[in-house]
């Protein structure tokens, strides 16, 4: 009896699969598709998460503005009548409020609105209380303008702009205390007759925080000048540190027991959590050196320590991929080990080092934590001074100023804060493209 | 004169002292180069850093040591019943220093001279409503001693002012006619100049080791100053936490580091699936044009800030997982929640865990696969049953890495896990994080000196501690795992 005996089934057709390889063919398509079907997860994270703040967020860039004509009477609004500025400046916004009003009425008669019976001052809700604040600005700047009457250009409220944008409906002015549907239908009619306009915002960009009550006034000024001047400590501070330790750990040190300290050191210091310098910066730099808080310097500061690690390991990575031919090159003509790295390996490193050194800048950029701690939160109106001074004064960064629109409770600030995120992506965008750029342009091959 | 104008000035010297220093080498050979030791511009450079170096030290030191001379000075002027009155020499001294700084912004205001200065006396002059214009406010009229502690410390900072700005030119003077002195053609410049390099290097090189010990030296310090006014034995063993603005507060950890866990653990469970799937299929099926690809979109996800993935968690997925999850299965009515911070945190770490991973599977050697295929196995069963296996071990490290990110990632939490500190099972409801408590107890307003402001060093050696405890390990397994196979 042989095995094959054993078996009364016939042996099959090579070219038809029996069950356990249809089994295992079946497994392998399986686990084919749960892999693919990761890497497609990943990427619709990615688009989903993208569309959902793009989504939100586009709507902060274009702003409800009211168009009316407004007389500047000099009556009210210069009392001396010798338009000196100081003595102008005893006008507060009041005043111009009720400028404004006056004007709206007057146009609205003119333009023959129904006015749902509502009061004149109903109808003034209808713009920003930042408004007369701005033609008083307007007309503080430039004088001569009392007199004439002037096309001013002012925010409709955060609530006419969601009705304008889809975010508020009639329903829900219904249950809200800052707008009534009488008011919404006053604002439609302004559209159609075109004096409600949906346009570009540049103040958006330009303009310094507003307070809780204006979110349609609030704009990105500050946070990007702050975002700005950190962002230039950084560079300044750890490019030339960072520099100065890869070169000395990469080319020049022994390798003994304390390089190697240090570079463990540097290894565990990238993967330290950001909100543990954040607790440095607090207890260092404000507590212990009594810096200012919530000033640019601490700010960028401790974004230089954080960074630091970053650019050391893309310099030495840079350094190290210099062939030693060209060291050895330099040494043979009689040059000495400094000036071999500062004249010959560094500027070869050096389109290395830079696209290290920006992707670094880019992940200080959107850091946030550690600027929580050092204050930075705080609400600040008035720009900072140009460098020096400024760097000691009060300002924000772009994604903390993001955070702190999130902690607003009128909805319009989301809006704004996916607005501030698209700006603060694009930077990333550019600087990411800049350090793109660099490789391809000048990375040299050996 | 101003730090700043200080500075300029002494660089300015350096930028001379380079010339003259370059040019009496080179007239010291009459033009001829050849005859020096070092480049000509060595020479300059000697005397540039002999003119800066010293002296920028020196006025460093001298702004760490003038503060503390100037508080013992003044300090020693005022009454012992005026520091009784305030109950503390600080706070006298806090008010000493606001009405100085208050007296020049008067005097650059109102123009008055050092004279008119001298002439304003607490009781007559009004000096409270003249502070109050120029922006400095007092909680009280300025008692007499005060203001003359006030005086006695504008006049002294201003002559020690003087005296900085003395010592630090003349060191600078000093350093470059010394080193200028010294030049002649046997000078060794270059390996003199070498040598400073050297020791700039080395300095900038310590920078880290210094960082490193700050945060150690600060966390340390202000948990132990924590422990001297709250007992250790309810921070590290009490299950409440619920801190009180005045006094009696419960601070224990272990509700925080439930949160924290519960939210990482959650951020893993969507990451390591995922991100592993996607660096098998990256590394072992997909065409090098699909890996081209996909691989750098992947790794925007890691590029994207966190500020973006909590705002992400707040507007989109806590309002989502409330109305289509937790709120027809009633489970809670809060947006924000464990199972919100953790998916988007999972998002976060996807491209971590696969890049990692993607990295150690490539440096499975190629003959391993290849024994398997020999033996007839199926791409997936290589993977399962070779690959896998023989890359655990660095996988495990990946998986760590990004477990000490996901514990140690801030913005993600404050924005969508919540504040309530409790200890509960259910994922959709709001937990709070360790991270999140550090944040909150000191952006309040509590006073520094505070356990409620303290206990957030405490927690943040804690973090500080797990998240280099698993680093640590990640390193050394990922290290061992690359010597098996070189």
């Amino acid at each position: 009896m042989t095995d094959a005996s054993l078996n009364p089934a016939a042996p099959k057709s090579l070219l038809t699969a029996d069950a356990r390889t249809r089994n295992r063919r079946a497994a392998e398509m399986r686990f084919r598709m749960i892999g693919l079907s990761a890497v497609l997860l990943g990427l619709v994270a990615l688009v989903f998460l993208m569309v959902s703040i793009l989504g939100n967020g586009v709507g902060a860039f274009r702003q409800t503005f009211v168009e009316i004509p407004v007389m500047l009477d000099p009556a009210a609004l210069d009392k001396s009548g010798n338009r000196d500025v100081e003595q102008m400046k005893k006008v507060t916004t009041v005043g111009y409020g009720k400028l404004i009003e006056k004007a709206l009425g007057a146009e609205l008669v003119a333009r023959n609105i129904d006015t749902q019976g509502l009061t004149s001052k109903d109808i003034m809700g209808l713009m920003s209380k930042e408004a007369p604040a701005d033609l008083r600005n307007q007309v503080l700047a430039n004088p001569d303008l009392l007199g004439q009457t002037i096309t001013f250009n002012g925010f409709a409220t955060s609530r006419v702009d969601g009705f304008f944008k889809g975010r508020v409906t009639m329903d829900s002015a219904l249950r809200d205390s800052n707008i009534s549907p009488e008011q919404l239908t006053v604002a439609q009619a302004m559209a159609d007759a075109g004096l409600i306009e949906v346009k570009f915002n540049l103040s958006f960009l330009t303009a310094p925080d507003a307070s809780e009550l204006r979110p349609e006034a609030a704009g990105l000024g500050v946070a990007i000048l702050g975002s700005a001047y950190m962002m230039l400590i950084v560079l300044a501070l750890s490019l030339p540190i960072g520099v100065a330790s890869s070169i000395y750990l990469e080319e020049l040190a022994p390798k003994n027991k304390w390089t190697d300290m240090i570079e463990v050191n540097i290894a565990n210091l990238a993967a330290v959590p950001a909100i543990v310098y954040g607790i440095l910066a607090l207890a260092l730099f404000i507590n212990f050196a009594g810096l200012p808080q919530s000033a640019p310097i601490v700010g960028g500061l401790v974004l230089t320590l954080m960074t630091l690690p970053t650019i050391i390991i893309a310099t030495r990575a840079a350094l190290k991929a210099v062939p030693p031919s060209i060291r050895d090159a330099a040494l043979g003509v009689g040059a000495s080990r400094m000036q071999a790295i500062f004249h010959h390996v560094l500027p070869l490193a050096m389109p290395g080092i830079l696209t290290g050194t920006i992707l670094g800048l880019a992940r200080a950029l959107g850091e946030s934590a550690p600027l929580l701690l050092i204050g930075m939160v705080a609400f600040v109106k008035d720009y900072p001074a140009a460098p020096p001074e400024g760097l000691m004064q009060p300002a924000t960064a772009l994604p903390v100023q993001v955070y702190q629109w999130t902690q607003r409770s009128d909805p319009a600030f989301v809006e704004r804060a996916s607005g501030a995120i698209i700006v603060l992506l694009v930077f990333l965008l550019i600087m990411n493209a800049v350090a793109i750029i660099l490789r391809r342009r000048f990375e040299r091959r050996w | 004169m101003s730090v700043g104008l200080i500075s300029l000035i002494v660089l300015g010297l350096a930028a001379l002292g380079f010339f003259l220093g370059r040019q009496k080498a080179l007239s010291s050979v009459k033009g001829d180069a050849r005859l020096l030791h070092s480049l000509p511009s060595y020479y300059g450079w000697s005397v540039a850093l002999f003119t800066a170096v010293p002296a920028m030290l020196v006025m460093i030191v001298w702004l760490f040591v003038q503060p503390t001379l100037l508080e013992t000075q003044v300090a020693s002027t005022i009454p012992a019943e005026n520091i009784a009155a305030s109950g503390n020499i600080s706070l006298v001294m806090a008010d000493v220093r606001r009405i100085a700084d208050g007296l020049d912004l008067v005097a650059a205001r109102a123009g008055l001279d050092e004279a008119g200065i001298d002439a304003l006396r607490a009781d007559f002059s009004d000096l409270r409503g003249r502070l109050a214009e120029v922006g400095v406010a007092l909680g009280a009229n300025v008692d007499g001693a005060i203001l003359a502690a006030a005086k006695e410390y504008r006049t002294y900072s201003n002559s020690l002012r003087l005296g900085m700005s003395v010592v630090v030119l003349l060191a600078a003077l000093i350093g470059a006619g010394f080193a200028w002195m010294r030049i002649s053609p046997d000078l060794r410049a270059r390996n003199l100049v070498e040598q400073f390099t050297m020791a700039l290097l080395i300095g900038c090189s310590l920078i880290a080791v210094a960082t490193t010990a700050g945060i150690i030296a600060s966390l340390v310090f202000e948990t132990w100053h924590f422990f001297q006014l709250y007992p250790a034995k309810d921070f590290f063993f009490s299950l409440t936490w619920n801190p009180q603005f005045r006094g009696g507060s419960d601070l224990g950890l272990w509700p925080l580091v439930w949160g924290t866990m519960y939210v990482s653990f959650i951020s893993l469970v969507v990451a390591v699936p995922i991100g592993l799937m996607a660096a098998i299929y990256l590394s072992e099926y997909a065409s090098p044009r699909m890996r081209a690809t996909a691989k750098p979109l992947l790794e925007i996800l890691a590029g994207i800030p966190s500020i973006v993935y909590g705002l992400f968690a707040l507007v989109t997925v806590g309002p989502l997982l409330r109305d289509w999850i937790a709120g027809p299965l009633g489970l809670g009515n809060s947006s924000s929640s464990v199972m919100t911070a953790g998916l988007v945190m999972g998002i976060m770490l996807i491209p971590y865990v696969s890049s990692l991973s993607d990295d150690i599977i490539n440096a499975v050697p190629q003959a391993m696969r290849d024994g398997s295929f020999g033996l007839g196995a199926t791409q997936s069963e290589t993977v399962k049953r070779v690959v896998i296996p023989a890359a655990l071990p660095g996988i495990v490290g990946a998986i760590l890495l990004a477990a000490s990110r996901a514990i140690g990632e801030t913005m993600i939490v404050v924005m969508g896990a919540g504040a309530a500190a409790q200890l509960s099972l259910n994922p959709f409801e709001a937990m709070t994080t360790v991270t999140v408590k550090i944040v909150s107890q000191l952006t309040g307003d509590t006073e520094f000196a505070s356990p409620e402001t303290l206990v957030a060093f405490a927690l943040g050696l804690t973090l500080f501690c797990i998240t280099l405890a698993l680093n640590v390990l990640a390193l050394v397994i990922v290290r061992k795992y690359r010597e098996q196979y070189e």
